[in-house]
């Protein structure tokens, strides 16, 4: 019984995963940090005087975690509500409200600055904001919001039906049903929202870097000062280090707590939903409505009109302008072809997060309900830890470590996706698993007790049960990919730029035109993003309701 | 599963239109992100080498020199495009470049050559100077700032914005040219004058530019730290080219400090022959007459023509601020510290 358990196809799916992992992030990471503690096969630690001795560098450290710690619960607090009236109710326009707030997710940073300059700056259009820390947690909401939503959204919607019906035959009031019976049940999509939010706060560059200013500095955007600018690299390592094991920390505790959540059936089958009667519920739904238009939307449609707006009057100049190579640069790339490029590195890395991602989460409910292991436990965080890895660190890593055939990839654009799909892949994880562990085990056993195999038990058990929780996957590992840009300016042969990538040229130059041009091309990816979403949605498997 | 087959096909498709790379000759320059090239110049080069060339854009400046220092035992490239004067210490200490007098030395001009055994030989250069709005000062009746002391004088208080030296290249270019105005110990009382004198810092160009500088943001900082050819851009980038630039720049008095970029053969390249040949084609007028245009930076070939725009609103300054590269990066991380720890 136990070799079975062993040569069982979802144990060995886990190869895939850590074979993805060991050759594409553990021995490119290895290959910089030996370098930098053991140069010329000697210990170094000097640079630990560096972070110990230095009162600035524990004020990063700590300010990494409050502002993480502050930017989550906002974050939370605005999607909860949101994901009981998206959850609960059918209205008007709710798969065009969560597409849009979905959008910010993958803007790069550059251009949610100027997005949130033009409405919440000092001449903005709805108010000013001018304190840096309160733009930044504002820039966090607006950016993650949606993963939030998201998660506990497609979670709540598979509770309901006859769950909460039971309870309310057993006597117990909504509130009582809702404290007592959903809650605790959405605790795993809770949590795993939270922590996925955590995590990008808790390793935020950009934002931090453009809206923080000088004063304020996050380890992520330590690490890339000292490496790029410094040359520090034991240091630039040292913290990359620090980084990953405060996330495998995290993510330790976080699976083991996720472990002891309740288990149930969801149902895979066509939920109907009630439209918003009571006072309270139309305005919990008007409220959703207003907070996506205000803080998401909002953002994006002044982007949008100073995209379109040329010496005060409308104008398409700017829209003009990027179909044309003015300086008849070899750089130049049509804006439709970047938009190509972006779509067919998101494609690969979306299917190669996917197969990765699916691999991982049956290995792992695998391994937790056979094998009394400490195995889960460990793999769970560690494929959480792209996540919060140094895009400069890995970078260089790949340049000292993929250096020879045959995988010598450091100029291959084969590389862009494969990276992108280390950052999408624990989305498509994240997902996956709350979804999966509610199926009970009895369920696949009976099936292959009647003689099916345990592919027919995936493709016609495990599969169909966790079709909703794949779409989410897919969305985030695809649009991750739209907006990727640290890995990407690293790895993209200037021949192949994705949209991100002519967006930060053309904020390279002086010149009004390119300013505009760059608001140009960022309104594309909004629209490329959104029609990718849809594309993703209508591909999802059956007709049921998508997350 | 129709979501797994769509991706199958997808993924083979990448497979099948990626560039099947024949085994002709090639050349690879390895730059950062700021390089450009156009067209017909591209197409010259290849014909004058008889070779492909690659052009291999690694980051920022820093970054990507960062990596050719990482890769020079299986280097990335053949040719090394952008280390500048900041930087020229640290990449001769590394010994990545080997020696070659290119064939046009004799027209370079001669205070940009750093290194007498020419294993880097000056490209381009710019000088990074004070920007500022015409119009804003103009409306006001005020006179716009000379030199850097102006800048302390209370008459522009809160009108500055300039780059964090830490994270952005003209804001430690700046930083520099005030080391060398002011000496290595009054350099410090000078930025705490002007941190009094409510300066804005952010931490790079993009921000300071687009984000505050009034010429070209919503911002209320009407001096900014770019390029003195950042008024040809200006024109250049305008729907309708203006007869005046509108922005200015303050050069004089040792206000602006010189990048200088240089580019030098890698040591490791596979094809030092053809490596060498190129250089000499960077060096040529052809190539430099397109690096205004392309980069906004100055050719180092004295006899390259400068287009018109560049003629009527570019400046170069004739009293560049000057530090010794020895000494820039013997104390490059300690200014950068002492500066982070009084103006943060």
């Amino acid at each position: 019984m136990k070799k079975q358990i062993y040569t069982h196809p979802y144990f060995l799916a886990g190869l895939v995963p850590a074979l993805f992992f060991l050759v594409f992030y553990f021995y490119p990471l290895s290959g910089i940090f030996l370098k930098s503690f053991f140069p010329k096969g000697e210990v170094n630690l000097l640079f630990l005087d560096q972070v110990l001795g230095s009162a600035r560098m524990m004020k990063i450290i700590w300010f990494t975690f409050w502002q993480a710690a502050l930017s989550t619960l906002l974050t939370l607090a605005c999607a909860l509500p949101a994901a009981f009236a998206m959850a609960n109710y059918e209205f008007r326009f709710k798969k065009t409200l969560r597409l849009l707030a979905s959008i910010p997710f993958v803007l790069p940073a550059v251009v949610v600055a100027a997005a949130l300059e033009s409405c919440f700056g000092r001449t903005g259009w709805i108010g000013e904001i001018r304190h840096p820390l309160a733009l930044i947690l504002l820039a966090h909401v607006f950016y993650n919001f949606s993963v939030m939503l998201r998660i506990i959204t497609g979670y709540w919607t598979s509770l309901q039906g006859e769950i909460r019906e039971a309870a309310a035959m057993l006597g117990a009031s909504p509130a009582q049903a809702f404290f007592h019976v959903t809650l605790p049940l959405l605790r795993p999509a809770i949590w795993a929202g939270a922590l996925l939010v955590f995590i990008f706060c808790f390793s935020s560059f950009g934002i931090i870097l453009i809206l923080g200013g000088p004063g304020y500095a996050t380890i992520e955007a330590e690490i890339y000062r000292q490496a790029a600018h410094l040359f520090n690299l034991p240091l630039a390592s040292f913290l990359s280090l620090v980084q990953i094991v405060f996330t495998f920390g995290l993510m330790s505790l976080y699976t083991r707590f996720s472990k002891r959540a309740a288990q149930f059936i969801p149902k895979a089958g066509e939920i109907r939903l009630k439209p918003p009667e009571r006072p309270w519920e139309k305005s919990l739904v008007a409220g959703t409505a207003l907070f996506i238009i205000i803080v998401c939307v909002m953002p994006m449609v002044s982007l949008a009109a100073s995209s379109l707006v040329h010496n005060g009057d409308f104008s398409l100049a700017y829209y003009r302008a990027i179909f044309e190579n003015t300086t008849d640069s070899v750089f130049y790339v049509p804006p439709f072809q970047a938009v190509q490029y972006s779509f067919i590195f998101a494609a690969g890395a979306l299917a190669i997060a996917l197969v990765a991602g699916v691999c991982a989460a049956l290995f792992i409910t695998h391994a937790d309900r056979h094998i009394k292991s400490r195995l889960a436990a460990f793999f769970d965080p560690l494929f959480m830890l792209p996540l919060s890895t140094s895009a400069v660190t890995l970078g260089f890593g790949i340049i000292i470590t993929l250096d020879h055939p045959p995988l010598n990839l450091r100029t291959s654009p084969f590389l862009i996706p494969l990276v992108h799909a280390l950052v999408g892949f624990p989305f498509v994880l994240r997902a996956l698993l709350p979804a999966l562990r509610t199926i009970p085990a009895q369920m696949g056993e009976a099936a292959a007790m009647l003689g099916a195999s345990p592919l027919k038990v995936l493709r016609h058990i495990d599969l169909p049960l966790m079709s909703r929780s794949l779409v989410a996957g897919a969305v985030f590992a695809f649009t991750i990919s739209l907006g990727e840009f640290g890995a990407t300016i690293f790895a993209a042969p200037p021949t192949t730029p994705t949209i991100p990538i002519a967006i930060y040229r053309f904020l390279g130059q002086p010149g009004a035109m390119n300013y505009g041009q760059a608001m140009a091309v960022s309104t594309i990816l909004m629209a490329a993003t959104a029609l990718g979403f849809i594309i993703i949605e209508n591909l999802r498997p059956g007709n049921a309701e998508g997350i | 599963m129709k979501l797994k087959y769509f991706c199958l096909i997808l993924i083979s498709l990448v497979w099948i239109i990626s560039p099947v790379q024949a085994a002709e000759k090639q050349i690879t320059i390895m730059t950062h992100d700021s390089f450009s090239i156009s067209k017909p110049v591209l197409a010259d080069f290849q014909k004058a080498l008889g070779a492909r060339v690659v052009i291999l854009r690694s980051g920022d400046a820093g970054e990507a020199l960062n990596k050719a220092i990482l890769s020079k035992n299986n280097p990335l490239a053949d040719i090394f495009y952008g280390v500048d004067n900041t930087f020229f210490s640290r990449a001769l200490d590394e010994d990545i470049f080997i020696p070659y007098a290119p064939k046009v030395l004799a027209n370079l001009a001669p205070e940009l050559l750093m290194d007498p055994k020419h294993r880097l030989v000056p490209v381009d250069f710019g000088d990074v100077c004070l920007n500022y709005d015409i119009q804003w000062f103009k409306t006001r009746k005020i006179e716009p700032p000379k030199g850097l002391e102006d800048l302390v004088n209370p008459v522009y208080k809160g009108l500055t914005v300039v780059q964090n030296p830490a994270t952005s290249s003209p804001g430690l270019a700046f930083l520099l040219a005030t080391v060398s105005r002011f000496g290595e110990k009054g350099y410090i009382d000078y930025w705490k004058q002007l941190k009094t004198n409510d300066l804005l810092i952010v931490n790079g160009w993009k921000e300071a530019y687009w984000g505050h500088f009034t010429a070209a943001s919503k911002g209320d900082r009407p001096i900014v730290v770019s390029y003195a050819s950042s008024p040809a851009a200006e024109v250049f980038y305008a729907e309708t080219k203006p007869d005046q630039a509108p922005t200015g720049v303050v050069i004089d008095n040792g206000s602006a400090f010189r990048q200088v970029e240089f580019a030098g053969i890698l040591k490791n390249s596979a094809s030092q022959d053809l490596a060498k040949k190129a250089m000499d084609f960077i060096l040529s007028p052809r190539f430099q007459e397109d690096i205004p245009l392309q980069m906004f930076v100055f050719p180092s070939n004295t006899k390259a023509a400068l287009p018109k725009v560049f003629t009527d609103h570019a400046r170069i300054t004739g009293d560049p601020a000057r530090l010794d590269p020895e000494l820039m990066d013997k104390h490059r991380d300690r200014w950068i510290r002492e500066w982070t720890e009084a103006l943060l």
